[in-house]
């Protein structure tokens, strides 16, 4: 871990693969997030519907769809989802690497491993979550939207009504923390799985899969701490 | 006269291993490994498949640590090192891995050119050491292709390049022939020496080709369940009475025990 820490002073090394880093850990899952995001906002509105039919008035279907996406299912599922997609990307890339010698040929021409292969994914995961999530979350509010006038028969200004009604800045800043915390989680176990891998193909092959689960697992057990800590 | 130690003076030791022990799991590979490397010669370090040979070489550059013993380059000990002192040494060596290990996500001139950055040289400099360097190994014209459109040989050339495109004072070759065809195989060879006559680098071969060693070797050393069994100039240890280093030379399998197949793959 101290050399983890110290190879962040490398930033001549680290910082222009950043750059890259992102692009591939961020704007390549959008797809993915945003496919996930758009039809959790359509189950959110329906379910909301459904569970406050003659009990609770209509306009807090808005209210759900909000809430419920800023502080869980925006970060969670968007987080699972990249848990899969980035965590199996790096640990599979940075193995591949490993038993191919080419960690090793990079030590050999006097770079630092973490400097080069797991700064700029760390940085690159933990600055590009939170713009996924964001991007994902936005997205399912308006499919719960689009649904609620559509489906439901509620006007736009009832939904948008439920939406503010217990609006707090805290639903903006909360997920985008966790998104950052999981970001970085993830792809730090990828590196270390990854870098980590003894015996060719079928390691490469258990580190992924351990990437995918440790992070997935990872991710929860944040996602508790900060439910604990904060709200 | 290609070879260092027959000048008039005395060359100095620049790489030794003194008494280095090195195991993983139970089960020693190197047991009191200790060579001396003259400057200026290539030494090559002959031995069976999986005793040990390119574990020794990683010793050199700090990818591992010795149990015991130490080895040394230049008079410091390589594992006593802190990280700037082992980025320094790692500088003055150029190492050429058995399957090229290059980065197969960048291209041949991105290759060559990632540690030149480094350097702080300029775009143009950076751009002739990689043209000049890939000419030495007869691959001009490919610095825009990926590892993946290469064969095993232009591969194993371009790892070549990297290594001879930083100016290193030493090169460690890791099985430089193995797996190759025979033309490919005295290509390489070729190389080797050309390298060695136009750098003057010091250099160290792992090999068990037996033809690639008598060509590009100064002296020879036989690694042996773990220690070297014997160290001679070329001429002289082709003709060794030592039973069984002639057993390895003649290619008679008697010699090549359970114990000495596979050492460090089963270790491993």
């Amino acid at each position: 871990m101290s050399d983890f820490l110290r190879s962040f002073a490398d930033v001549e090394t680290w910082a222009p693969l950043t750059m890259v880093q992102m692009r591939r850990i961020g704007v390549d899952s959008l797809p993915i997030a945003l496919f996930i995001a758009a039809f959790t906002g359509v189950v959110l509105a329906l379910q909301a519907s459904y569970t406050f039919t003659g009990a609770i008035p209509m306009y807090f279907v808005g209210t759900l769809v909000g809430k419920t996406l800023m502080l869980e299912l925006g970060p969670v599922l968007t987080g699972l989802a990249l848990a899969g997609r980035v965590g199996a990307n790096i640990a599979a890339e940075l193995g591949t690497m490993r038993v191919t010698e080419q960690v090793d040929a990079l030590e050999t021409l006097a770079f630092d491993p973490q400097s080069f292969l797991v700064v700029p994914r760390v940085i690159a995961a933990s600055l590009m979550f939170p713009v996924v999530v964001a991007m994902a979350i936005a997205l399912g509010v308006v499919t719960g939207w689009l649904t609620a006038i559509n489906l439901l028969e509620l006007s736009t200004f009832e939904f948008m009504k439920g939406l503010k009604v217990f609006y707090e800045f805290k639903d903006i800043w909360f997920p985008l923390l966790k998104s950052v915390s999981f970001g970085f989680g993830i792809a730090l176990i990828g590196c270390m799985k990854g870098l980590g891998v003894r015996g060719g193909a079928e390691g490469v092959g258990r580190a992924t899969m351990q990437a995918v689960v440790l992070g997935s697992a990872l991710l929860l057990f944040l996602d508790a701490l900060w439910a604990v800590l904060l709200l | 006269m290609r070879c260092g130690r027959c000048s008039s003076y005395e060359p100095a030791s620049v790489i030794s291993f003194k008494e280095v022990v090195k195991g993983f799991g139970p089960k020693p590979v190197l047991r009191g490994f200790t060579l001396e490397v003259l400057d200026g010669e290539t030494m090559i370090i002959l031995g069976y498949s999986g005793t040990g040979k390119s574990v020794a070489l990683k010793h050199i550059v700090g990818l591992l640590d010795p149990d015991s013993g130490r080895v040394e380059v230049d008079g410091q000990i390589v594992h006593l090192l802190d990280r700037d002192g082992l980025t320094q040494l790692r500088s003055t060596i150029g190492y050429v891995f058995q399957f090229a290990a290059l980065f197969d996500s960048m291209t041949v001139e991105e290759n060559l050119s990632l540690a030149l950055k480094r350097r702080h040289l300029g775009v143009a400099e950076i751009r002739d050491r990689v043209a000049e360097s890939l000419a030495v190994v007869d691959l001009e014209g490919s610095e825009g292709r990926y590892p993946a459109e290469l064969s095993g040989g232009m591969r194993k050339r371009v790892g070549i390049a990297r290594a001879i495109a930083l100016r290193p004072r030493y090169i460690l070759w890791d099985e430089p022939t193995t797996g190759l065809d025979p033309v490919t195989s005295a290509v390489i060879n070729q190389l080797i020496v050309r390298t060695r006559e136009k750098l003057g680098v010091t250099g160290i071969v792992v090999t068990h080709d037996l033809e690639s060693a008598y060509m590009i070797g100064d002296r020879i050393a036989m690694l042996y369940q773990g220690q070297i069994r014997q160290v001679a100039p070329v001429d002289q240890f082709r003709r060794t009475h030592d039973p069984i280093i002639r057993q390895f030379l003649d290619g008679r399998p008697e010699a090549a025990g359970d114990a000495e197949l596979g050492g460090v793959e089963a270790a491993r």
